[in-house]
This record gives C-alpha cells, sequence and structure tokens, in this order.
C-alpha cells in the first residue's frame, strides 16, 4: 500500500526523523492561510502517490501567500501521473546545502532488509546507479539485530561527507530503519535527503510502502496516520472488484476471462493474444475468491465490451467441481446470452466437467488452446455481427 | 530442494481442515508422512499419524527430515523458526499474504541452521510415483508421471497446466518444484534448476516463470553454464507493463522484469522459451529429449 509523501513524512517523524514543518490543505484560500503562518518562501507540493512530481509541474518553491493561492488554484483538481490532485503539503522552505539519497528496502536477493545511500541525491537514482554505480552504497541488514548505527556510519566511511557530516547522516538512516521496521514498510525512500546549511539532516520527501501481508496487523496504523487509508484508484469496475476482495484489472478487449490462480490467469490472457485475440480483464478467482463466483462473473459481464466468456480452470488446490459449481451456479443466475467456453484440468476436473455438461448443455474444450480460440473466434464473430447490423 | 519418498515428512497444522485433507491426498501420492504438529491437540491422530503439540516433542519419537506446513500467515514465522531450530532440514512454506518482515526472518533463521525453505505462497513440490509435499495434485496420472524432465514452476496452477501438458505430450517429471509467488523467497528459481539438475534422472528442464522479479534473469546465468536442455515459457508477457497482476512478484519494475528481459535472457542462455504452454512438449522433442511416458489418453 503506497502512502501519500505527507503520511509517509508523518511516520518517519514519529522515527525521530526531521521533516518540514508544514500543512495539508485542500482549497486555495488555506493555501494562502498556510503559506502565511509558515511564512517566507514556501514549497507547495501536489500529494498524489506517483514520483517524478517534479517533472510534472506538480511542485512549486513559491515567495509568499498569494503565489502559494495561485499555484494552488492551478494544480488543485488537475490530473498528475493518472490522479487527481485533492490535496496540496504547503511547507517551509529548507535551507539546503546538498542533496543526498536514502532507501532502505525488502531485498530478494539477500532476502532481508538492504539500505541503500548516495551523496548524488535530488535525481533519478536508477540513472545514478546506471551513469556512477560506485556512488550508490549499499548495505545488507540482519533484520534480527537491525541496523546499527557503527553499520551506518561504516556505509557512509567510503562517501566525501565530513565527519560531521557522517555522524549526522548515519543517525537519520536508523530512523529511516526503525520507521522501514515497526511500520512493517516494504520501501522506504527519501529524494532528497538534505544536509542544511546549518548542519541538520531533513527528509524532504518520503515514499513508503506498506507491505501487501503486513496491511492487516498495521490497520490501526494505517486508519490512523492523518489522511486515513489511502484512496483506492481504479476504474469503476475495479473498484467495485477490490469492495468484493476480488482483483479484476480491466483491459480494452473483448473476451471475459475467469480463471484461477495469478501464473494461470496470466497465461491466459497470454493465450488470447497468442490467437489474435483481445482479452477484457484480469481475474482470478482461485484461492479463497472461488467461493465469490457469482459476483465475479456479474463483473466480468459488467464491462460492456465482453462478447465471449473463457472460464480456465486447472485446479491442485483450488477444486476444479467446486469452482465449476459455483460459476455454473452463477451462469443459471444471470443467464448471460454471450458464449462461453471452458476448459478445466486437475483436482476434481470428472465431476466438473459433468457438472458444466450436464446443467449448461457445454461441452468443455480438453485442450486449453482449444477453448481459448473458441473464445477468441466467438468474439470476432459477433463483432462482425454488430457491424453488419449496424447501418 | 527435492523430497522423496526416503524423507520422514511433517505436516505442521494437521487437524486443520486443509491439514488433513491434504495429508491424505499426500500419503496416496507415496509422501512418507510420519507426525502431524498441532499445538493444543497433542496425542490425538490424523489418517493413524500421531499428532503432537511441538515439533521438538515430534521429533523426539521421529527422524524428521521435512515438514510442510498449513498454517495461517500470522503463525508461518513460529511455525518455520520452530521445525528448524528442532533440526527439521527442508520446510516447505505454503501460506500466502505472510508480512515481508517475517519471512526475512524466518530465511535468516533457517539460514543459520542449514535449513532448506521452499515458499512462502508455493503449492509445493512432487516427485511422481515417491511423494507429493504440498498442494499440488501429485496423485493425479494425467498430471503426474514418473520421467525425466524437471519442472520448476513460480505458481502452481500453472505448472499444474505445464505438468498436464508434458505428460499428455509423453513426458514425465523426475521432480516438480512450486518456488512460489512471493518476491522473497526461500528457494529462488536459481536453486530450483540446480536441484533439479542434480537429481538423478533429470534429462530436461522446464522452467515456468512469470514476469516481475529478476530471478528468471538470475537462472539464465546459471543455465548458461550446465549441459542440458531448457524450456521456457514466461507468463505475463501480454500483460500492461506496471499493473500488478495477483502476486507481489510479478511488478514490472525496471529492464529486468518484463517478460523480455527474461525472454532474451533465457534465449541467450540457450534455453528454448515457447510462446504458450502446449509448446513445451515439442520445443522439448526438437531438443532431443526423449519422451518417457506411454500416452495415457487424456486429450
Amino acid at each position: 500500500m503506497n502512502l501519500l509523501e505527507h503520511q509517509g513524512k508523518y511516520l518517519l517523524a514519529r522515527a525521530g526523523v526531521r521533516v518540514p514543518h508544514g500543512e495539508v490543505v485542500s482549497s486555495a484560500t488555506a493555501a494562502a492561510e498556510a503559506a502565511r503562518s509558515i511564512g517566507g518562501p514556501v514549497v507547495c507540493k501536489a500529494q498524489v502517490p506517483t514520483g517524478k512530481r517534479g517533472k510534472a509541474g506538480a511542485v512549486q518553491v513559491v515567495r509568499g501567500p498569494d503565489e502559494a493561492e495561485a499555484f494552488a488554484r492551478q494544480i488543485l483538481g488537475s490530473t498528475v501521473g493518472g490522479y487527481d490532485v485533492t490535496e496540496l503539503v504547503v511547507e517551509e522552505a529548507v535551507d539546503i546545502a546538498r542533496e543526498l539519497y536514502a532507501a532502505v528496502l525488502d531485498d530478494p536477493s539477500s532476502k532481508g532488509p538492504l539500505v541503500l545511500f548516495s551523496t548524488e541525491g535530488g535525481m533519478d537514482i536508477e540513472e545514478v546507479n546506471a551513469a556512477t554505480p560506485e556512488l550508490v552504497h549499499r548495505a545488507t541488514v540482519d533484520v534480527r539485530t537491525g541496523l546499527s548505527e557503527a553499520a551506518a556510519a561504516e556505509m557512509l566511511a567510503a562517501t566525501d561527507l565530513d565527519a560531521a557530516a557522517q555522524i549526522a547522516v548515519a543517525k537519520a538512516l536508523v530512523q529511516l530503519y526503525t520507521a522501514y521496521r515497526d511500520d512493517d514498510a516494504a520501501l522506504v525512500e527519501v529524494n532528497p535527503l538534505v544536509l542544511t546549511a546549518a548542519g541538520e539532516v531533513v527528509a524532504l520527501d518520503a515514499k513508503v510502502t506498506i507491505d501487501a501481508g503486513s496491511v492487516p496487523r498495521q490497520a490501526e496504523l494505517i486508519d490512523t496516520v492523518p489522511g486515513g487509508r489511502p484512496a483506492e484508484h481504479g476504474t469503476e469496475l475495479e473498484l467495485r472488484g477490490r469492495e468484493l476482495g476480488l482483483q479484476y484489472i480491466e483491459l480494452d478487449g473483448d473476451v471475459g476471462v475467469l480463471a484461477n490462480g495469478a501464473g494461470l490467469t496470466m497465461t491466459t490472457l497470454d493465450a488470447v493474444n497468442h490467437f489474435g485475440g483481445s482479452p477484457a480483464n484480469f481475474l482470478e478467482i482461485g484461492g479463497d475468491a472461488y467461493t465469490k463466483a457469482t459476483p465475479a462473473l456479474e463483473l466480468v459481464l459488467s464491462n460492456p465490451r465482453v462478447k465471449s466468456l473463457l472460464v480456465n480452470f486447472c485446479g491442485a488446490f483450488a477444486r476444479t467441481d467446486v469452482m465449476a459449481e459455483g460459476v455454473v451456479n452463477a451462469i443459471e443466475e444471470l443467464n448471460p446470452q454471450l458464449p462461453i467456453s471452458f476448459t478445466i484440468h486437475g483436482t476434481g476436473e470428472e465431476e466438473a466437467i459433468t457438472l458444466v455438461r450436464e446443467r449448461l448443455g457445454i461441452e468443455p474444450h480438453d485442450l486449453m488452446d482449444d477453448a481459448v480460440q473458441a473464445a477468441v473466434e466467438a468474439a470476432r464473430a459477433r463483432t462482425d455481427q454488430t457491424l453488419e447490423a449496424t447501418p | 530442494m527435492i523430497i522423496t519418498s526416503q524423507d520422514h515428512v511433517l505436516v505442521q497444522g494437521i487437524t486443520g481442515r486443509q491439514g488433513r485433507y491434504w495429508t491424505e491426498r499426500m500419503m496416496e501420492s507415496g509422501t512418507t508422512v510420519v507426525a502431524g504438529v498441532s499445538p493444543g491437540r497433542g496425542g490425538q491422530g490424523v489418517h493413524d499419524r500421531p499428532v503432537y503439540d511441538t515439533v521438538a516433542e515430534a521429533a523426539e519419537d521421529h527422524r524428521l527430515d521435512a515438514t510442510v506446513l498449513f498454517v495461517p500467515p500470522a503463525g508461518a514465522r513460529a511455525a518455520v523458526v520452530e521445525a528448524v531450530e528442532a533440526g527439521v532440514g527442508k520446510v516447505v512454506c505454503l501460506a500466502e499474504h505472510i508480512p515481508s518482515h517475517d519471512v526475512m526472518e524466518m530465511l535468516a533463521v533457517a539460514r543459520d541452521h542449514k535449513a532448506q525453505v521452499l515458499g512462502p505462497n508455493t503449492a509445493g513440490l512432487v516427485v511422481p510415483g515417491e511423494a507429493s509435499v504440498g498442494i499440488m495434485p501429485g496423485f493425479a496420472a494425467n498430471i503426474f508421471q514418473p520421467g525425466n524432465v524437471g519442472v520448476i514452476s513460480r505458481s502452481g496452477s500453472l505448472g499444474t497446466l505445464v505438468s498436464m501438458n508434458l505428460v499428455t505430450a509423453g513426458f514425465g517429471q523426475s521432480a516438480f518444484i512450486g518456488i512460489g509467488g512471493d518476491p522473497i523467497l526461500g528457494t529462488t528459481t536459481a536453486d530450483a534448476v540446480r536441484s533439479a539438475h542434480e537429481h538423478p534422472g533429470t534429462d530436461a528442464v522446464v522452467l515456468v516463470g512469470e514476469i516481475g522479479g529478476a530471478m528468471e534473469e538470475e537462472a539464465a546465468e546459471l543455465i548458461a553454464d550446465l549441459d542440458i536442455p531448457v524450456v521456457a515459457f514466461i507468463a505475463g508477457r501480454s500483460a500492461p507493463p506496471g499493473r500488478r497482476m495477483g502476486h507481489a512478484g510479478a511488478i514490472v519494475t525496471g529492464n529486468r522484469g518484463s517478460g523480455e528481459s527474461k525472454v532474451a535472457a533465457l534465449t541467450e542462455a540457450g534455453a528454448v522459451v515457447v510462446d504458450i504452454p502446449s509448446q513445451v512438449g515439442s520445443a522439448l522433442r526438437e531438443l532431443g529429449v526423449e519422451p518417457t511416458v506411454a500416452r495415457v489418453g487424456v486429450a
């Protein structure tokens, strides 16, 4: 779960990291007021969960209330990186001596936390890593013992920071690590982490992602963070899917797809493309989700582009007879007027095939490829019909 | 990791509905299940196997080579730690949605005890005719047959489909290793390729990968050094970039991670990458791998 910048900063501040004093506002008048109360030049930043806000013109340094109000008027209600801007942070401008980069993240390769640090902050860290990999410092951490100040200092020894800065930054790295650990983050990234003229270390940005598997046990934290649980983004159908606990992704094509397991579902979409068709959605109903066959089917059919339906079950843990019964019930209930092809393999397949044959009068295909081709051809035939029927 | 009928297997969470159901299926597939653990249920029996309160107690009465966990995500870390501290050397962790910090912690403890972990979020592993540990249909003759192909898959459902296609094409499996869909895994694709390669009777490897992460690219580096035919399929190549599709690992990040990157790395390493799962059998034949199974007539 990706948090907004101001929410990330709130979590960093809890761990002792210094962040600029700022306010979250949602109107131009409030932006002006915030600028007035903070005083001096301020920074206005649109709160959208996406990177490259600077390049998109969503961050601006302004001299005072009037400019803050003008910028807010222009950016609120606009779209940045596909997200509607409804909130701004107005915060004190910090006297920057040097821009640094720091991150703590789950690392699949070392199977533990990884700390990244660079003195080349303020720009795209991937570009820094590509051009000057020696300037991106890494330290793996034993998750059981954590990051010590000594280990953080060791990481900084190879940089050109002076002794005082190394001590201050090492302390900040330990605090970032604390936030990562305490909040079950998969990623804490600060770019830039700045050194001020006074020698302080301040986080000017914060990207915090809470690990998906930890969201249940961090529910209280997520609900009490300022602004609360981040709003869900997606199409109307995608949001409806999420409410039902189904991962539904709307695509551009016309073959509706229902399969179990993410791997098999992706493969089914690949096969639809391979045979010249175009899938209308990603939706897996494996795992516990197979009990939600009726709402799942309803969701797939709510997409007006869907012209045929392809059901592909390959059961291991999820029994195909149980999944098929759910889908057969759903089809009987909803009575969709469109061609349906089935292909069913694995645990419970005989019962599942019999069920589909007897209750729906549909003969499941032995081979997945045949079922995919039938669904692709059916969608194409119905498109042709529609075209012919259109005067 | 490979588990054969010689390995004595413990089932943690054996008294739950899934634990009971799959213990029976695993035993049908030849697995030597010797005992179960369910805290508070010590002294009971499931499918004629004794149940203990703790792994340590089970280890007093039995030699335990491997364990499989039917334990919910919140209890997974403690259960894995308990098993490896009791000296179990192979751990199959099925649970999905285990907090990532718990995963890192349990893998660190396992590493200290020199224990191997398969998963989390794996469907398990199968050595046809010998053992099936996890939630794969190791008992289904149209999906698993003893043979000479080592199959590595991140996904259980897709691994099942590919295994079935192999049997339909006349190939059996020397082993099926499901490595799991999480970003952080005890056994990587490369680790599994190495295990399959070292397992006696493996003449070829079928690698079933997915977009996201860099495990297929890392496995490609190993494959380049191995003298064994490899056929690969990468799921999600037609997925719109940057869209998350189920497995947390399946996020397209940077250059490594995309379908193109994986196909290029595997092709470069000498593997044949097919476009759809039904092409796996013919690709193996073209590489000169001999089918060893009489057609079982499922098609």
